[in-house]
């Protein structure tokens, strides 16, 4: 058993599943799970963690916390860090996470394992497996000296567990102090979209250079919307100009692991691979029998994407209705 | 203005990685090393910064075995006008490797900005703008694609998840982690090239930056290629059965909706 330290991410004052997903793990391992959350008004979601198996929430509320700051972040963690003294700190490879942990690391002068794929708690410690190459192969982490363990685990990659509505935590009010900030986050521009983002979300459909025009991707967008899904590209799509750059899929874009992931009119380039290879169920839709997606496709349909993914949609429309 | 740039040398994007003998990490023979995507962007941005401020000087930094002098010649190539190349093992952890960039830089007479990528594209980390940062003593914003310069801050569009942005004021000095959209990076031209080869790069030693065994502090080890992936299973028909068949698929057997 291990005293574990999960540091909470939240958007619009709603709890990230990425951080269930990690406060679920940790409690399933039997481990003493404590939460940190940081913010301003958040006193509320310490109900919530409870129901996943948080034992203990760390509220930290002030003005300089409202908005994510890597600096006020790092200097309330650390503090907390040496108050609790836990075997293992937590968070989401997130761009909130992965920007403060490295910094929460130096603090500690401990090593960090970003990035991980796999979680297991051992003893008071913790076994991680992380992709190196953009996910051309895996690498287990070994943590030298002393201290605690830090790692990142990649969203989507240990699952959301069952909320318990009889299960609390105790909340525990923790004073930040953020320091002298030299950098400050001054306001968040909303996104236009209203899907998921492709690092997030349980499945992704994903359109190549084949959708030809940006106003094709409808097509995908439909589809995805009737899924709840995100849109993904292949740089070729990027590249044309059919897509933002935050939706490429690959080893130049983003890395996903979805639980289904739809491939339509992507060739397969090793590139494009290297970021959405560890989905759990991969389909690609491809004019050409011999085009590499199929090598690591779990369904392949060789059809033209134009025709079938239309019907996909109207089909799947009318299993969510039932 | 002293600007500075820390790029990374990395295999190429089309390599195919094998494993070493006892799988304690890659088979590095025949690898065709590049300077990594997102540090080009750093590069890129460091020259624009110098060519709107004159006098100023772009200096790349690059921490690893003797092969990374081949990027920062890349590096050089595109403009830069000095270079330092840190010496340190070819698998020092991202603690150590950071340590001895902020070592490097804070043996420069001034720093006013550091470039540097989102993330190295073959560890994937994430970790060493914001080590060089915690080092060095200076703020550090991640995943830029925006920056806005001031006399003595700057204001950085910080991409973060769901198409949304951060706007982050820092001041300087200060570590900007470059992301797509930031910039086009330029090609280097063949007199560059030239030139570029002429170039002197200053050599530090570990110890020169204060770094030491001790430094590292975690090791990747028991390395595994994707396990192969069983045959998938075709669907054929017409498109309308093929399409009844994939919901019916998803849905019953791998039950993903
Ligand atoms: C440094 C570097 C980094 C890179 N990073 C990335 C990255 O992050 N992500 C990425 O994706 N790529 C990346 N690439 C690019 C990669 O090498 C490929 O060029 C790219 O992935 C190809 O995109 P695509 O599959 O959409 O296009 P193509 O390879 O042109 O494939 C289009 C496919 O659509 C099929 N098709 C055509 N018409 C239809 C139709 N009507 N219905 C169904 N199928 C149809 C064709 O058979 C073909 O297989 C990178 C390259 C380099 C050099
Ligand atoms: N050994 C190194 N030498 C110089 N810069 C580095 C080195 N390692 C990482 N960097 C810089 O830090 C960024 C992030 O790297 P990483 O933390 O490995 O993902 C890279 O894009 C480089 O700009």
């Amino acid at each position: 058993m291990a005293k574990v330290l999960i540091v909470a991410e939240h958007r619009d004052g709603k709890l990230k599943k990425s951080t269930f997903e990690l406060v679920g793990a940790s409690a399933a391992a039997g481990n003493e799970t404590h939460v940190a959350l940081l913010g301003e008004g958040v006193a509320d979601l310490a109900k919530e963690l409870g129901t996943y198996g948080a034992n203990k929430v760390h509220i930290a509320q002030n003005a300089a916390l409202k908005l994510y700051s890597a600096e006020a972040y790092t200097a309330v963690l650390a503090d907390l860090a040496k108050t609790i003294s836990p075997d293992v700190i937590l968070a989401s490879h997130t761009p909130t996470g992965r920007d403060f942990m490295p910094r929460l690391a130096r603090r500690l002068e401990v090593g960090l394992a970003s990035d991980c794929v796999t979680l297991a708690f051992e003893g008071s410690g913790i076994k991680v497996r992380r992709p190196v190459y953009s996910g051309k192969a895996t690498a287990e982490v070994e943590f030298l000296g002393a201290g605690p363990r830090l790692a990142t685990i990649r969203a989507n990659a240990l699952g959301v567990g069952k909320p318990d509505a009889g299960k609390s935590a105790e909340s525990i009010t923790v004073t930040a102090n953020v320091g002298d900030l030299k950098s400050k986050t001054l306001e968040v521009v909303k996104g236009a979209s209203a899907r998921p983002d492709v690092t997030e979300a349980a499945i992704v459909v994903s359109g190549g250079r084949a959708l030809k025009s940006a106003d094709n991707f409808k097509i995908i967008e439909g589809l995805a919307d009737v899924l709840g899904a995100a849109v993904g590209a292949s740089r070729a799509a990027v590249d044309a100009g059919y897509r933002p750059h935050r939706d490429q899929v690959g080893q130049t874009g983003k890395v996903v692991s979805p639980a289904l992931y739809i491939a339509c009119g992507i060739s397969g380039a090793i590139q494009h691979l290297a970021g959405m290879r560890t989905s759990k169920t991969i389909v690609a839709i491809n004019t050409a029998p011999e085009a590499p997606i199929y090598q690591i496709a779990d369904y392949g349909v060789v059809s033209d994407l134009f025709a079938i993914v239309p019907l996909l949609t109207e089909d799947f429309k009318k299993i969510k209705e039932h | 203005m002293n600007i500075y740039v820390c790029i990374k040398q990395v295999p190429d994007t089309e390599t195919k990685i094998k494993l070493n003998g006892d799988s304690s990490g890659i088979d590095t023979a025949g690898i065709k090393w590049i300077l990594s995507p997102y540090d080009e962007l750093a590069v890129e941005e460091a020259l624009r910064l110098k060519e709107k401020n004159a006098g100023s000087t772009v200096t790349v930094i690059s921490a690893g075995p003797t092969r990374v002098v081949e990027a920062i010649r890349t590096a050089l190539a595109m403009g830069c006008d000095n270079a330092i190349h840190v010496e340190i093992p070819e698998n020092a952890d991202n603690n150590y490797s950071a340590k001895a960039l902020a070592g490097a830089l804070k043996k420069e007479a001034k720093v006013d900005i550091v470039f540097a990528g989102k993330e190295a594209i073959d560890d994937g980390a994430a970790q060493t703008s914001q080590l060089v940062a915690e080092y060095f003593g200076m703020p550090c914003v991640t995943v830029v694609l925006g920056i806005e310069y001031g006399a003595s801050s700057l204001k950085c569009k910080r991409e973060v998840e769901g198409g949304a942005f951060e706007m982050v004021e820092t001041a300087l000095p200060a570590l900007v982690a470059a992301q797509k959209g930031l910039n086009e990076p330029r090609y280097a031209s063949l007199p560059n090239i030239m030139k570029a080869k002429k170039k002197e790069v200053k050599g530090l030693k570990a110890a020169d930056v204060g770094v030491s065994d001790g430094d590292q502090k975690i090791k990747y080890k028991n390395f595994q290629l994707p396990p192969p992936k069983a045959a998938g299973k075709k669907i054929a028909g017409d498109p309308a059965a093929q399409a009844k068949e994939l919901v019916r698929a998803l849905h019953e057997e791998a039950k993903v909706v």
